[in-house]
């Protein structure tokens, strides 16, 4: 159900995911003083190396991590083979990476 | 004869692996009665034919433990007016077990798991050396020693969510085992035995709910030795032992 390299790797995603999300929160709580825009925002990000980089890696340990969660969370409550976990693990990862990934083009290269 | 102060409702789980009911009986209750008190007075005034186990009566064997008001616990080791709920007292098997008839499980599962996490000592030395000197304080032995006191009495097997939801996990008890070997500096079998307890069903299974540490009769943390496991584990994969 869950091999040793697949929870290691939940484990080393959940340790880069939990600055990052501290770093996501404060930046939100610091964006929002004096007023939200588009341009601030874009302002901030468009042909930013760093924030570039931040989210882009934020959104490979989201997709590594929620994939492999929910694969769990799938193989007990529902039981289906080691096949239909697999299938469903690379679509969740896949799809979340394609998500995240036209996110982090579109605020930073686009 | 102690004297009879009350009565006690108790229902117990009666029959086969396929046909189990609960079937009601009245106990008289007495001063200091343990719960294998209760099922052997049931066994011997009402219910010959009862199905159960024990052995010591003392809390050393580990042999006794039986689901009481839902709880695992050792029925020896279990006063009546403690466990009792508004005088009454459910008594079933141990959960997560195959059950054979009545009170009594099959274990032979639950043990086999300690031979597939390699619960065995492996030694490194003969008798023709000498006692390897091992200080109380390493850390090592005292991890070592925080979990020695199992008695494979199988409560926490039973206590535990990750084991009803995956047959194939190992479980705390042997999981524990197999961590006070890890600690153990005599042993040798530590790389096989790293590879057991990561395999299909191993310690990355538990969830650290610690429903096994909650229940457990001798005080002993089986979740802290599954995270000591996960850590060791994480350890030889970064060597290429796994």
């Amino acid at each position: 159900m869950l091999d040793f390299r697949l929870y290691l790797a939940q484990r080393i995603s959940a340790m880069i995911l939990a600055p990052l999300v501290l770093l996501h929160l404060g930046v939100m709580i610091y964006a929002v003083q004096g007023g939200l825009s588009a341009e601030e925002i874009l302002g901030r990000t468009r042909d930013s190396l760093w924030w570039g980089s931040v989210y882009g890696l934020f959104v490979l340990a989201v997709a590594v991590h929620a994939a492999i969660g929910l694969r769990v969370i799938v193989a007990e409550w529902f039981g289906p083979g080691k096949r239909s976990l697999d299938l469903l693990m690379w679509l969740v990862m896949l799809g979340l990476l394609t998500l995240g990934g036209r996110a982090v083009y579109a605020v930073t290269l686009a | 004869m102690r004297e009879e102060i009350g009565k006690i409702q108790v229902q117990v789980r009666r029959g086969g692996p396929d046909d189990g009911r609960l079937v009601d009986y009245e106990v008289p209750l007495l001063a200091s009665q343990t719960v294998l008190d209760v099922v052997t007075w049931i066994q011997r005034n009402l219910e010959p034919a009862l199905s159960y186990r024990f052995a010591c009566r003392v809390g050393m064997c580990g042999s006794c433990a039986m689901t009481v008001n839902g709880r695992p616990r050792w029925t020896c080791r279990s006063h009546v007016t403690d466990v009792m709920k508004d005088g009454r007292i459910r008594i079933e098997p141990l959960r997560n077990l195959p059950v054979i008839k009545d009170l009594a499980c099959d274990l032979s599962g639950f043990f086999d798991k300690w031979q597939r996490a390699e619960g065995a000592f492996v030694p490194t030395q003969t008798r023709k050396d000498s006692l390897a000197p091992i200080a109380p304080q390493e850390p090592a032995r005292q991890a070592a020693s925080a979990g020695i006191e199992c008695i494979n009495c199988a409560v926490c097997y039973a206590a535990c969510d990750a084991v009803e939801q995956n047959p194939e996990y190992l479980g705390p008890a042997a999981l524990n085992r197999a961590w006070t070997l890890v600690n153990d500096a005599r042993d040798g079998g530590n790389r096989a035995r790293l590879q057991a307890v990561t395999g299909p069903g191993g310690c990355q299974s538990c969830h650290s709910q610690q429903g096994c540490t909650s229940h457990c009769p001798n005080a002993l943390n089986p979740t802290r030795s599954i995270a000591g496991l996960k850590q060791a584990a994480a350890r030889a994969w970064l060597r290429g032992e796994l």
